[in-house]
């Protein structure tokens, strides 16, 4: 070997034609740096990152040995991984380069040739004496378990599913409730082309349950998940539903013959449902379950009829609860939405007047499956009403008393509410309080004007103050704010657009990942535009409302984006990781905890044992926080080390 | 104040600035490519994070001849590390404070957020921080040392 291996740095000053050279004086530049400490080679040429310029790097550093190199030209953003890959042709680790951006930050902005150059050799010198102390590395690589969860059977966890499912890899699909559908299948039509929710859904719901790469688990609920992307392990419950379902062949005879009723969640209780029963006559998968709370043969060891009559013999009182353990390489977050409870708005008679109804519930009345069989007939008695008040924005866009946020459907579902009425009862009059109408969205406009002008839909622009019985009818009063007027009508029904309001289960799943919800309780993701896919948890991604308020064209794209996420994730066997990550020195570090708190990827963790701090170095972003606030100097980000920092200060002082 | 009128005449400060990857280096690059000329006297370090920077960090420019120091990171709420400025701004605060009781004119200290959009904003902080030093005048260290030895009040 001709040299010793110390230091041999090479700097590479680029002219960028004359972009760089006609304000820097490339010559005073070399010459100020020639014998510069560690400096062992410099040069220059017109265009470094041509293909000349950059075989010319790859013969100099072969030629002089050079175990670092520094490239003065433009900003880094531009070509840092250019010449990374031009060190690793040449033989030396790619983490071995600085770059020194002398054109953006300096012959761009300054036309004094003495002092761009000047500024140009202190840029330099400073990118040398970090480029002294680089480390060489390698880019972290984990395994990663190719196999998706998603959680939750809506539309978009089925969207998710599929798309994963399709790409080739393996999904499990969990869904708390019997059958899979989500609020999409409780709802009759969908704005605003007026296809019928369940035609357009209930084959993607079969497509699910026969697609072999999905392991389909209802009435089942994730209990723990622990690990990392790539790598999470998950425990999945499966809830007793008294019925075997590898036996069960779906002939419904149980239900038939079960003996007792209850309110049917599925239809808003408007109707009544058997105690063994599918939510509804779609369901997927097409297996009964039996409604433990009501079951009298559970609560008194009476009847059982449903296992007299069972065929196969797929009954099973005597069923536990089970717990499986599963590994998976991804998570889709789809545990979508519930509507504010309307008992909880006695302002507006929600719970007391019995024909004040949610929107969801008029869905169910509207559906031609629903508990009237699509006739418009009010709860109370049945009648068909004359006169409907739909209310938007009930609870949303109310920051003093509930919430602040918009709840981006209501506009269009009341619209669609108020229009379908209108095509049903022919003689009837909708009017429709609301704030002022968001119909953003394709067709969404249009399809506004379409229940205002033609199906003579009566909006009347103002907030409602109170709602009322009087004769048999229900009285509506508010202001209407363009005409200036306080207004009252009389109604038979009153439909109110209530918020959505993120599923419980977003906080028990948030508190399970560690990830953060906004204020409002929807999960909150890693960039509003650049990431709105992702969560704050690596590995972990977000669809439907679980993140907002959504419709449905954009909860399907947004879980299709989630669902790419995740197959791109999966698309190697390993995971990549960015080596410049933030260490440990065991021997410095106290254990005082204080970079576990500053890490805003809980990439850090206490060692009991050692009393030391831990970096799980996948979860690690390398952003540097928990370098500047340990007060030890025990966290050490790799490149980027206070040592570095201090150097490039001196050398630009000097 | 009396350090400053000596020199003050052909001074040319001496500025550090520290500037997050994903922002405020982001929008320095902007300026470049919009040319738009301004101040040369800053040199800035590139970090990924404004977070990144150690207090110990800004003591040491002033320490080693620096006078003034900015830290540039992305607008509250835009970091690019989720949070990362918030804890900058924090230790900003503290820091202002600590300067001011070693005699250090915490004006001499800036933290300034500006977008990778920002390119002219970036300019005309630079120049105006740069006029803003020029103003103080530069730093004395050796003055500095002196005044605080003696528990004093410098600037």
């Amino acid at each position: 070997m001709k040299y010793s291996h110390a230091n041999r740095l090479g700097i590479f000053i680029c002219h960028c034609g004359v972009n760089i050279s006609s304000t820097v004086d490339i010559e005073t530049v070399k010459k100020a740096l020639t014998g510069y400490p560690g400096v062992s080679l410099i040069t220059d040429h017109t265009y470094t990152c041509s293909n000349p310029g950059q075989d010319m790097i790859r013969n100099k550093i072969r030629e002089e040995e050079l175990d670092s190199v520094v490239i003065a030209a433009c900003s880094p953003s531009l070509h840092e991984n250019t010449f990374r890959k031009t060190l690793e042709e040449a033989g030396i680790n790619p983490y071995k380069l600085e770059i020194a951006n002398i054109r953006e930050q300096c012959s761009w902005v300054h036309s004094d040739r003495k002092v761009a150059t000047e500024k140009a050799i202190s840029i330099i010198k400073a990118a040398v004496s970090k480029a002294l102390l680089n480390e060489p590395l390698t880019p972290i690589s984990v395994p990663v378990t190719r196999k998706a969860l998603v959680v939750g059977g809506g539309i978009a966890g089925i969207q998710a599913s599929l798309n994963i499912a399709n790409s080739g890899y393996k999904v499990i699909l969990v869904e708390k409730e019997p059958s899979i559908g989500g609020k999409m299948a409780q709802l009759s039509e969908t704005f605003p082309t007026l296809d019928c929710s369940q035609c357009i859904l209930t084959h993607r719901m079969v497509e699910v349950e026969r697609h072999p790469n999905i392991n389909l688990m209802v009435s089942s609920e994730v209990t723990r998940i622990s690990g990392f992307v790539g790598n999470f392990e998950v425990t999945i419950r499966k809830k007793k539903t008294y019925v075997n379902a590898e036996k069960c062949n779906g002939c419904g005879i149980c239900i038939e013959k079960c003996p007792r009723k209850t309110d049917s969640e599925f239809d808003r209780a408007l109707s009544k449902r058997k105690v063994i029963y599918r939510p509804f006559p779609q369901a997927v998968p097409n297996i009964p379950v039996i409604d433990g709370e009501h079951c009298l043969y559970l609560l008194k060891g009476r009847c059982g009829v449903c296992r007299d009559v069972c065929g196969p013999g797929a009954i099973e009182f005597e069923q536990e609860e089970r717990f499986v353990k599963e590994k998976v390489g991804a998570i889709v977050i789809a545990t979508g939405y519930e509507t504010f409870p309307i008992e909880n708005i006695p302002e507006y008679g929600g719970g007391t007047i019995p024909d004040v109804i949610d929107g969801l519930a008029f869905e169910r009345i509207l559906s031609a499956s629903g508990p009237t069989g699509g006739e418009i007939r009010r709860p109370s008695d049945g009648k068909v009403p004359k006169e409907v008040a739909f209310i938007q924005c009930v609870c949303s866009r109310d920051p003093e008393k509930y919430f602040s946020y918009c709840s981006k459907v209501c506009c269009m579902y009341t619209s669609k509410h108020a229009m379908l009425y209108k095509h049903r009862v022919k003689d009837g009059q909708p009017y429709v309080f609301y704030i002022d109408i968001r119909a953003g969205g394709k067709g969404y406009e249009e399809f506004y004007q379409r229940a205002s002008e033609e199906d003579e839909v009566l909006y009347i622009r103002g907030k409602v103050s109170r709602l009322y019985r009087e004769d048999g009818k229900i009285v509506v009063e508010g202001t209407d704010t363009l005409l200036q007027e306080n207004v009252a009508v009389r109604v038979d029904m009153v439909v109110l657009a209530t918020a959505i309001r993120p599923s419980q289960d977003v906080s028990r799943i948030a508190q399970l990942l560690k990830a953060s919800v906004d204020e409002n309780g929807f999960f909150t993701e890693a960039h509003p535009k650049l990431r709105p896919v992702e969560s704050m948890t690596a590995g972990v991604f977000l669809a439907g409302c679980a993140q907002a308020p959504r419709d449905i064209p954009d909860t399907v794209s947004g879980a299709s984006a989630a669902a790419l996420m995740v197959c791109n994730l999966f698309a190697s066997e390993e995971l990549k990781h960015e080596p410049t990550i933030a260490g440990v020195d065991e021997d410095v570090c106290s254990g005082c905890g204080i970079c576990i708190g500053v890490c805003p990827y809980e990439a850090r963790e206490l060692d009991r044992e050692k009393r030391v701090a831990t970096v799980n170095e996948v979860l690690c972003e390398g952003c540097g926080a928990c370098t500047a606030a340990c007060p030890s100097g025990a966290a050490v980000q790799r490149n980027f080390t206070d040592k570095q920092i201090s150097s490039m200060i001196k050398a630009i002082l000097a | 104040m009396s350090e400053v009128s000596a020199t003050k005449a052909d001074f040319e400060p001496k500025i550090i600035a520290f500037f997050c990857k994903w922002c405020t280096s982001a929008g320095a690059d902007l300026a470049g490519t919009s040319r738009i000329n301004y101040a040369p006297n800053v040199v800035g370090i590139r970090v990924m994070c404004s977070s990144r920077v150690d207090p110990e960090h800004v003591l040491e420019a002033f320490r080693e001849g620096a006078d003034g120091v900015l830290i540039g990171g992305c607008h509250p709420g835009d970091c690019h590390y989720q949070t990362g400025n918030f804890k900058t701004m924090r230790r900003a605060a503290f820091l202002s404070n600590l300067l001011d009781a070693l005699s250090i004119d915490s004006k001499r200290f800036r933290v300034e957020w500006i977008s990778a959009s920002e390119g002219r904003r970036f300019a005309q902080t630079i120049t105006s921080f740069t006029e803003e030093i020029r103003s103080l005048g530069p730093l004395s260290r050796k003055r500095l040392l002196k005044e605080s030895a003696r528990g004093g009040n410098h600037e």
